[in-house]
């Protein structure tokens, strides 16, 4: 039996607002019963002040599935909805006392149904391309088709890239086998295609998967220690980044340079997010905040948390300290 | 609260008559049975008598061809290897697509590691072998066809004694995974073709760490542990006394007990059965409605995913296993459900109940009790319910 937390077990045997929300302007589905969980999350919001003010929730799923639909109501309720995008699938997690590591999918079905439900609020089209390619990462629900455009779109050879990219593998990493012999696949066909020098190439065999287990591990701490001093560094503005994979600049930036190097950034990420249909434009940085606005096939996308995720990676590792991509209510 | 132990498919409560007769091997018979002395000889005789209890049940010829092991998980691996090493002019594995994992996953390590091919033949909606490509994937390439006796899953049996005649026209050598068919269903190994067998202590009333193979007098075999002349020098290691004595008057029990397995066993789960179906809507039984083991109900539920059903009728003291995902940390269904081509919207939702002797009327009447309220619950928060289908009262797709 799974080791589920009290709280798991209240709000599976006890559920808040579950149900039909019949007023409901803002609705987003996400999942499928081939998938074996499914949420359907329905919001009333106020128009004006954008304010949520009901939510209910119906789910095909397991305890955690049902339990994360539940928190996530709770958690949204009285937010705006611009306050409750900022809501990670972690926050549902931890308002729950954690969920087991298997089991984070079921919180990052929460978030997605955020997102769906929001993009319907505002007219927008939310696209599920959850592909019917082999899964892979059974703990956070990536398949094939999600891992190969990440490698390709952003020429990633390491496991460790996979992981920070898609969150393939940074769970209980069983998928260690089957997530090296797809990077060294995608690696091998982009060097025949001549994307990718041969030497750079991912060969199965070249990581092990005890110590990137550990490695993850500490990374995942790093983060959370970047999160709390994200104030200090908005301050500062300077301070290197322990996240970040590049050697950091040696002088402190401007905030003019900082601009233009996130603009250099984006500029860079277009043309592979237009071949998919997308796009992003930069609206404004504020400190460590950077507002974009995605559209076309971005819009709604289920892999939009990962575009943003890749685009903040980028920006990150280009400014040496991390920042917060967040993408912005359409105008 | 009434308790209802509706799992043992997964294991069984041990006999209290088998805790006995082992105790005394942990104390005052705590001998080697190698040794020359006293102390060894009597342990050395109580191993003869498991042995001989044990060949009894299973209908085989010589007591020598019962083969002591750690239990089913090992008794697979050795017969798949050891035909393999055997049969060295030959590299062929044919098996099916609902085998245990102690099958599947020995199979596919050894197509990984360019061992072995392995041919996975296919069943149909009720779980039955398709005989057509069985007989097309025998060939004389073929080393061993291993094919289980009864399903864990749904209890649908494969018809085994002929599927080793058909194995043996090829010349291959036939072993059955029959962990869960020993002491429910009646074995004759003596005239039939079959060249190995295994069987595990705990899914009979006997304690876990303890199996066996059976491996017929003049069938080749190589041993998978090496280092002693133990069970004639074809699985090496000292002797686990206890846990011998114990599987030898498991069996013996469990011989006794196979009537009541048939009769009044087999009652209880066809009530069980009944009484879900006759309360709650779109719902049928899994598995092959003419030759299933008699203990086993396997229940799928639409638009409601296993987990969650689980937890509820844990809640109320009922315990019970299911094939779907969510339970084993994995995304995908039980392999041997979706082998059966049970839709996504069922196979997430498909519930064992296994009974065995020990069970009693209060527990399978408990879970017609609270069974269709738990189902009801979770439908009501399903996106999926309220568009469904609703089923007639006899209920029967096409695929059950």
């Amino acid at each position: 039996m799974w080791d589920y937390t009290d709280k798991v077990k209240d709000y599976f045997f006890n559920p808040k607002n579950a149900g039909v929300l019949d007023e409901a302007n803002a609705v987003g589905e996400v999942g499928a019963i081939s998938c074996g969980d499914a949420l359907k999350l329905m919001l009333k919001v106020d128009p004006v002040s954008e304010v949520i003010l009901e939510a209910k929730f119906q789910t095909f799923g397991c305890g955690s599935a049902i339990a994360s639909s539940s928190a996530l109501t709770e958690l949204v309720i009285g937010k705006t909805i611009n306050e409750a995008l900022n809501l990670s699938n972690q926050d549902i997690a931890d308002f729950l006392g954690g969920l087991p590591p298997e089991k984070m999918h079921c919180s990052v079905m929460g978030y997605e149904a955020l997102q769906a439900a929001v993009a319907n609020f505002r007219g927008e089209e939310w696209k599920d391309d959850h592909e019917e390619g082999a899964l892979i990462c059974k703990c956070f629900g990536i398949d094939e088709g999600m891992i190969e455009r990440a490698v390709r779109m952003n020429r990633l050879t390491t496991i460790e890239a996979v992981t920070a990219y898609t969150k393939a593998g940074g769970g209980c990493l069983t998928c260690f086998d089957a997530l090296e012999g797809l990077l060294a696949k995608v690696n091998a066909k982009m060097v025949a295609e001549g994307v990718l020098a041969e030497a750079e190439a991912y060969k199965a065999g070249g990581a092990d998967p005890a110590a990137l287990k550990k490695k993850t591990q500490a990374a995942r701490s790093a983060e959370n220690a970047g999160n709390a001093g994200r104030a200090a560094v908005r301050a500062a503005d300077v301070a290197p980044s322990p996240v970040s994979p590049l050697a950091p600049p040696p002088k402190p930036l401007t905030n003019l340079q900082r601009i233009r190097l996130i603009e250099e950034t984006i500029e860079d990420i277009r043309p592979l997010l237009k071949k998919d249909g997308g796009d992003c434009e930069l609206l404004d940085v504020d400190g460590s905040n950077v507002l974009v606005k995605l559209s076309g096939a971005c819009v709604g996308c289920q892999a939009a948390s990962m575009t943003v995720g890749g685009i903040q990676e980028r920006i990150s590792a280009r400014l040496g300290v991390p920042v917060r991509v967040i993408p912005a209510k359409s105008h | 609260m009434s308790t209802a132990y509706l799992d043992n498919n997964a294991t069984t409560k041990v006999d209290l008559r088998v805790v006995e007769a082992m105790l005394p091997f942990f104390t005052e018979q705590f001998g080697n049975a190698s040794s020359i002395h006293e102390f060894g000889a009597h342990v050395s005789k109580a191993l003869r008598d498991a042995r001989k209890q044990v060949q009894t049940l299973l209908g085989a010829e010589f007591d020598h061809e019962i083969v002591f092991t750690s239990g089913g998980t090992e008794s697979d691996s050795t017969a798949i290897l050891s035909a393999l090493e055997c049969m060295a002019d030959r590299d062929e594995i044919v098996t099916s697509k609902v085998e245990h994992p102690a099958i599947l996953t020995v199979c596919q390590h050894l197509e990984k590691i360019g061992r072995a091919k392995v041919h996975y033949i296919g069943v149909d909606a009720f779980g039955r072998l398709d005989l057509e490509a069985f007989r097309a994937a025998l060939s004389p390439r073929v080393a061993l066809v291993t094919l289980m006796w009864a399903n864990n899953e749904t209890g649908t049996i494969f018809p085994v004694e002929g599927l080793a005649e058909l194995a043996k026209e090829v010349g291959a050598l036939f072993h059955t995974d029959a962990v869960q068919a020993v002491g429910k269903v009646p074995i004759a190994l003596k005239d039939s073709a079959i060249d190995m067998l295994s069987l595990s202590g705990h899914k009979l009333h006997g304690p876990k760490g303890v199996g066996a193979l059976y491996v017929k007098r003049g069938s080749r075999f190589k041993p998978l542990m090496r280092g002693g002349h133990q069970e004639r020098g074809r699985r090496a290691g000292t002797e686990n006394a206890p846990g011998i004595v114990a599987l030898g008057l498991a069996c013996e029990l469990a011989g006794q007990y196979m009537a009541e397995e048939n009769t009044r066993v087999k009652a209880l789960r066809d009530k069980l059965e009944r009484g879900v179906l006759e309360t709650v809507p779109n719902c049928f039984v899994n598995g092959d409605p003419h030759d299933r083991l008699p203990n086993t109900a396997n229940i799928a539920f639409e638009y409601v995913e296993g987990e969650a059903i689980l937890l509820h009728l844990n809640r109320a003291g009922i315990a019970a296993s299911s094939g779907s995902a969510c339970t084993s940390g994995s995304l995908e269904p039980s392999h041997v459900l979706r082998a059966m081509n049970i839709p996504f919207t069922a196979a997430h939702g498909s519930i064992r109940f296994s009974l065995s002797r020990e069970t009693a009327e209060p527990e399978v009447d408990r879970v017609i009790e609270v069974l269709p309220g738990i189902i009801e619950r979770l439908r009501a928060l399903s996106p999926f319910w309220a568009g469904a289908q609703k089923a007639a009262k006899d209920f029967k797709p096409i695929y059950a």
